[in-house]
C-alpha cells in the first residue's frame, strides 16, 4: 500500500502587515483560575491552573484580588507611568544620537513594577532587559540610570555594558546580559544557596516566551524542581521575540505556564497587564517558596507594544495597529481607571503626577548630560582593563602600558 | 606524611575545604553517594552530609548555572563535570556568565566557582573521554585554568582554586590519577606509592595559581609542559640526552611568564609539549609569547610536539598521543641549531 507523503508544518502568525490584527488563537477565559487555591495546596491539585488566566482588574469579585491599600496601588501606578515616560524619553534620545541603543517595555510595565513592590527588598531578581520598572519602583536614582545609558564618566558599570543592561545589587537586581536565558539557572542556584544557608530570602528569575526554547530554561526548571528551590520563575509572554511570534516557541500547542506540569511544579497563567493579578500571583508563589514548598512557574500574558529595541522596526513583520487590538488593554490605563472608579484617584491628579514625573526626568537627564551623553563623556580608559579578574595579571599590566595608560 | 595518589589528594583537598568552610559545596553527576566515577568525591557525602556533597541532574549547563547562582549568593561551589569532553553544554555559562560577570556588573557580582573535570587521553577512552580542551578556556578572558601533574600539586592547587574569588577550571589529568605516566604505554603500570611528589600533607596548604615549577634544571633547551605531559617530558628528555630544563606550567591562566621567559633566555631553545591538537592549541600562544620575548636569544625555531589535528582516535591512541620518542626527536632537532 502506498504511504501518504509526509508534510512539514511551519507555524505562521495569524496576521502580517496589512492584515487585520487577530488574537482569537489565545484564550483569555479565567477557566480554572476563577478560583484561588490556598497557596499550601499540593501541586497535584493545581494542574488545571496553567490553562486558566488569573485576572483581577475588570473581574467582578475576583478570587485573586490582593485588596491592596490605595496608596500602594498609587505607588505602583506612579512607577509604571515613570517607566513609560522614562522609556519614551530615551527611545527619543536614541533618535537624537544621545544613546547608542535602547529597549522599551511599553505595555509590560506592570510586571516589573508589581513584582518589585510585592517581593521583599532583600529578595533577589534575575531580570531580563524588559523589566526596568523594577528599578524605578524601588527608587533607583534616575540620574545614575541615565549615566548607565550614556556610558559616561559616571556610568556605574564603567562604560562596559550596552545601555539598559543594568546591574544594581543594592536594589536586588542582578547583572543583565544580552544572552537569553543564561541567568535563569542563576536564580535557581541563588535560591538553593539561600535555602542551604537557612536564609529567608527567595529569588525571582525572568525569561521571555521565546527563551523557553533554550536549553537553559529547561535546565533551570529541572534544578528548581529537583531541589525544591525557593524561586519564582517568570515567563513574560509578550507574543513577540524580535520578529518571531510565540507560535514558533510552541504557543500553538499549549500555554507557557503548562511547561510547569512536566516538572511537577505549579504553573500560573496570569494577565500580565493586570497590576493586581501580577501582585497576587507573585505573593501566592512567594508564600510557597518561603514555606519550603518550592518553585512556581508564572506565565505573564502580555504584549510587546514597542519594537524589540531601537534596532527593530515591527511594522515589517506584524500589523501596525496590532497593539491597539490587544485584548488585555494597557496596564497603566487599567490600573488608573480602577483607582479612579474606586474613588482613589482623579484624572487631574494623574495629569499633575505625569507633569511632576516629566519634570523630574527632564532634570535628571539634564544632570546626566552635564556629565555627557554617549560619546561626549566616557569613563577613564583604564576601566576597560579593570574587573576582568579580581586582581589583574601581567597581561593587563603590559597591555595598559602598550596603550599608554 | 601520608602517600596519596592524585585521587586521594584531590579528595583530601575537598575534605579540607568542606571541613573548614561551610560555604563549600561539592556536586556533580554521580559525585554524591557513589563518590564519582573516578572516586574523587568518595566518602565526602557520608562525612559531610547530603547538603554538602550531592548528585545533580545530567545537565552540565544546569550544573554550572546553579554553581554560578550559588557563587553569586556567597557560597564556594565546587562542581564536577564528569569528563572534560562533556563540558561543552556548559560553555555558554562559563564564557558568557562566569567569566564576564565581574566585568559587566562593574564589580558588583562575581562567581567564585571551581569547575573540576578529568581531561586528557592515555586510557583508551576514545573521542569522548580523552580530549584536552584547555585552549578553548585559556582564550576566554575572565577565567583561570589550572592543570596539576602530581598529587602534591593537585591538592595545593585545588585548595587555592576553591579559595579564589574568580572562576577556575581545574582540569585533572585522568591518566595520572593512579600513577605517573611517561607515555611508555607498553611498560608496566606505575603507582604513586613511594614517590616524593605523592607525599601529601593531610591538612590545609596552597600552591599559588600562576606559579610554574621548574621540574628539572637544564642548560641546553627549555621544555614547556603541563599535566600528563610533564611526565612524558621527563622520559623524552632522558631519551634525548639533551640537558633540557623542564617547566611544569601548573596553571595556563594565569601563566607564569617570568619563569618561562627566564628559562628560554637562558637555554636559547624551546620545545612545547601538549596532548591537545596542535593548530590553535595553547602551544601556539606559548610559542608566540616566547618568540616575542626571547627572539634574540633563540638559537633554533621553537618546536611544538602535540596531538595531531584529528579528533581523538580510539584504535590509534598511541599514534596520536605525543610520547617521549616524539619529544626526544624535537629536542634533537632544536639541538641541530646553535
Amino acid at each position: 500500500m502506498k504511504k501518504p507523503p509526509l508534510s512539514l508544518y511551519i507555524p505562521q502568525p495569524p496576521a502580517r502587515p496589512g492584515d487585520k490584527a487577530r488574537f482569537d488563537h489565545l484564550s483569555f477565559d479565567l477557566g480554572a483560575a476563577a478560583r484561588m487555591p490556598d497557596w499550601r495546596t499540593p501541586e497535584t491539585e493545581l494542574r488545571d491552573l496553567p490553562y486558566g488566566l488569573v485576572r483581577v482588574l475588570g473581574v467582578e469579585g475576583s478570587a485573586w484580588d490582593p485588596h491592596l491599600a490605595p496608596e500602594v496601588m498609587r505607588k505602583g501606578l506612579r512607577a509604571m507611568v515613570q517607566t513609560r515616560l522614562f522609556e519614551d524619553r530615551f527611545f527619543r534620545a536614541h533618535r537624537q544620537g544621545k544613546v547608542s541603543f535602547f529597549m522599551k517595555s511599553t505595555g509590560e510595565e506592570a510586571i516589573g513594577v508589581a513584582q518589585s513592590m510585592a517581593l521583599e527588598p532583600s529578595d533577589m531578581c534575575f531580570p531580563t532587559y524588559r523589566v526596568q520598572g523594577w528599578l524605578l519602583a524601588r527608587g533607583y536614582p534616575l540620574e545614575k540610570m541615565i549615566n548607565q545609558l550614556y556610558s559616561n564618566e559616571r556610568d556605574p558599570l564603567h562604560g562596559r555594558q550596552l545601555p539598559v543592561l543594568y546591574s544594581a545589587r543594592d536594589y536586588g537586581f542582578y547583572s543583565l546580559s544580552g544572552n537569553l536565558g543564561s541567568r535563569f539557572g542563576h536564580a535557581v542556584g541563588w535560591a538553593m544557596a539561600s535555602a542551604y544557608s537557612g536564609d529567608t530570602r527567595i529569588a525571582l528569575g525572568y525569561v521571555g516566551e521565546g527563551t523557553t526554547a533554550e536549553g537553559a530554561f529547561h535546565e533551570a526548571l529541572t534544578f528548581a524542581s529537583v531541589y525544591r528551590a525557593p524561586v519564582i520563575l517568570a515567563v513574560t509572554n509578550n507574543q513577540w521575540a524580535i520578529s518571531t511570534f510565540a507560535g514558533v516557541a510552541g504557543a500553538e500547542r499549549t500555554t507557557f505556564a503548562a511547561k510547569a506540569l512536566a516538572y511537577g511544579i505549579p504553573g500560573l497563567r496570569v494577565d500580565g497587564n493586570d497590576f493586581l493579578a501580577i501582585w497576587s500571583a507573585t505573593c501566592w508563589a512567594a508564600s510557597r517558596a518561603r514555606a519550603n514548598l518550592g518553585p512556581t512557574l508564572i506565565e505573564f500574558v502580555t504584549y510587546r507594544v514597542a519594537g524589540h529595541s531601537t534596532s527593530d522596526d515591527p511594522t515589517r513583520y506584524r500589523p501596525k495597529d496590532e497593539g491597539e487590538h490587544w485584548p488585555l488593554g494597557d496596564p497603566v490605563e487599567r490600573l488608573k481607571d480602577h483607582l479612579i472608579a474606586a474613588g482613589h484617584w482623579t484624572a487631574e491628579r494623574q495629569e499633575q503626577m505625569e507633569a511632576e514625573l516629566f519634570d523630574e526626568l527632564r532634570e535628571a537627564q539634564k544632570a546626566a548630560e552635564m556629565v555627557g551623553s554617549f560619546g561626549k563623556s566616557k569613563p577613564p580608559v583604564s576601566e576597560m582593563f579593570n574587573d576582568v579578574f579580581k586582581d589583574p595579571d601581567w597581561r593587563v599590566t603590559e597591555q595598559r602600558r602598550e596603550l599608554g595608560i | 606524611m601520608p602517600s596519596m595518589n592524585m585521587i586521594q589528594a584531590l579528595n583530601s583537598a575537598l575534605d579540607v575545604k568542606l571541613a573548614d568552610d561551610p560555604r563549600t559545596l561539592v556536586f556533580g553527576e554521580d559525585v554524591g553517594y557513589f563518590g564519582g566515577v573516578f572516586r574523587v568525591t568518595e566518602g565526602l557525602q557520608a562525612k559531610h552530609g547530603t547538603k554538602r556533597c550531592f548528585d545533580t541532574p545530567l545537565s552540565e549547563g544546569g550544573i554550572i548555572a546553579t554553581a554560578i547562582g550559588m557563587g553569586v549568593y556567597g557560597l564556594r561551589p565546587v562542581a564536577e563535570i564528569q569528563f572534560a569532553d562533556y563540558i561543552l553544554p556548559a560553555f555558554d555559562q562559563i564564557v558568557s556568565e562566569a567569566a564576564r560577570l565581574r566585568y559587566r556588573s562593574g564589580g558588583e557580582f562575581w562567581a567564585p566557582i571551581t569547575i573540576r573535570s578529568p581531561y586528557g587521553g592515555g586510557i583508551f577512552g576514545g573521542q569522548t573521554h580523552s580530549q584536552s580542551p584547555e585552549a578553548l578556556f585559556a582564550h576566554v578572558v575572565g577565567i583561570k585554568t589550572v592543570i596539576p601533574s602530581t598529587p602534591y600539586d593537585a591538592k595545593g592547587l585545588l585548595i587555592a582554586a576553591i579559595e579564589e574569588d574568580d572562576p577556575v577550571i581545574f582540569f585533572e589529568p585522568k591518566r595520572l590519577y593512579n600513577g605517573p605516566f611517561d607515555g611508555r604505554h607498553d611498560q608496566a603500570l606505575r603507582t604513586w606509592a613511594g614517590l616524593p611528589e605523592a607525599e601529601v600533607p593531610e591538612g590545609h596548604y596552597k600552591i599559588p595559581l600562576g606559579k610554574a615549577a621548574v621540574v628539572r634544571e637544564g642548560a641546553e633547551a627549555t621544555v614547556l609542559a603541563y599535566g600528563t605531559m610533564v611526565h612524558v617530558a621527563k622520559a623524552g628528555i632522558a631519551d634525548s640526552g639533551v640537558d633540557a630544563e623542564l617547566i611544569d606550567l601548573r596553571s595556563i591562566v594565569p601563566l607564569d611568564i617570568e619563569t618561562v621567559t627566564a628559562s628560554v633566555q637562558k637555554t636559547g631553545r624551546c620545545v612545547i609539549l601538549h596532548e591537545a591538537s596542535r593548530f590553535g592549541g595553547y602551544g601556539a600562544e606559548l610559542s608566540a609569547l616566547v618568540q616575542e620575548r626571547c627572539f634574540w636569544m633563540l638559537k633554533s625555531p621553537i618546536e611544538r610536539v602535540c596531538g595531531w589535528d584529528t579528533p581523538y582516535p580510539h584504535a590509534f591512541e598511541w599514534d596520536y598521543f605525543p610520547g617521549p620518542a616524539r619529544l626526544a626527536r624535537a629536542l634533537l632537532k632544536v639541538m641541530e641549531n646553535s
